[in-house]
């Protein structure tokens, strides 16, 4: 299991592909890999955005992380898994967040990931400011319900 | 008893401080500790509160040590 937090920009399938190639102990155990990948859009709301800086709670950002992994491998029969959550400055496009699951069977990997991913959109101390086009800054107020 | 206060993200903004450094003495809630950092300012209703990085209710104790955080919903992902 592994959690890291990005200052820079991260390329989300080379992360995927070095775990997975460091991970030896897993070649031949998995039969699925589900990948959640956030990248950031160029428009929120109505308004065109040109960037954004996400600001975390250093030391908590990870605890909580870990908690959730924790959760999902209590749940699920998680072989491994990885995420990944960039801050700092970021620019459209740019990815976000990165959640990998490695499972035996599908079901387990489509269910943690996005187990994973949930929780981590309500309870990782994460806050995004957008700076508008209009040169407007503002800080997002809340998450949408991702099973809506 | 210390505590150390921390504030993040459009909550630090608007108070205009990152962090308090308090001096207690007695039996002190999470809720204590934001009256007495902020006496004129009432905590947003939406707004999380966390002791030594876990989540915690307004009502629940602090010790000498602990470090008390408050912020606004999070919004990562």
């Amino acid at each position: 299991m592994d959690i890291k937090i990005c200052a820079e920009p991260f390329d989300p399938w080379q992360e995927i592909q070095s775990h997975q190639h460091s991970a030896n102990n897993m070649a031949g155990k998995f039969g699925a890999t589900s990948i959640f990948i956030g990248t950031m859009r160029d428009f929120n709301e109505g308004d065109d955005v040109k960037g954004m800086t996400l600001e975390h709670y250093p030391g908590m950002t990870e605890k909580q992380l870990e908690k959730i992994v924790a959760e999902a491998v209590r749940q699920w029969p998680v072989i491994d898994a990885l995420v990944v959550h960039r801050v700092g400055d970021i620019l459209p496009n740019d990815p976000i967040v990165l959640v990998a699951v490695w499972t035996s069977h599908r079901g387990d990997a489509f269910d943690a990931s996005r187990y994973i991913m949930e929780a981590l959109k309500s309870r990782a101390p994460l806050w995004k400011k957008e700076l508008l086009k209009s040169q407007a800054e503002r800080w997002l107020e809340k998450n949408t319900d991702g099973y809506s | 008893m210390s505590i150390k206060v921390r504030y993040f993200a459009s909550l630090k903004e608007s108070i205009g401080r990152s962090e308090d450094n308090l001096a207690f003495s007695g039996l002190v809630t999470v809720g204590d500790v934001w009256h007495r950092a902020n006496p004129d300012k009432a905590l947003p209703d939406n707004s999380l509160a966390a002791v030594n990085m876990d989540y915690v209710e307004l009502n629940s104790a602090v010790k000498d040590g602990d470090e008390v955080a408050f912020f606004p919903p999070v919004t990562g992902g």
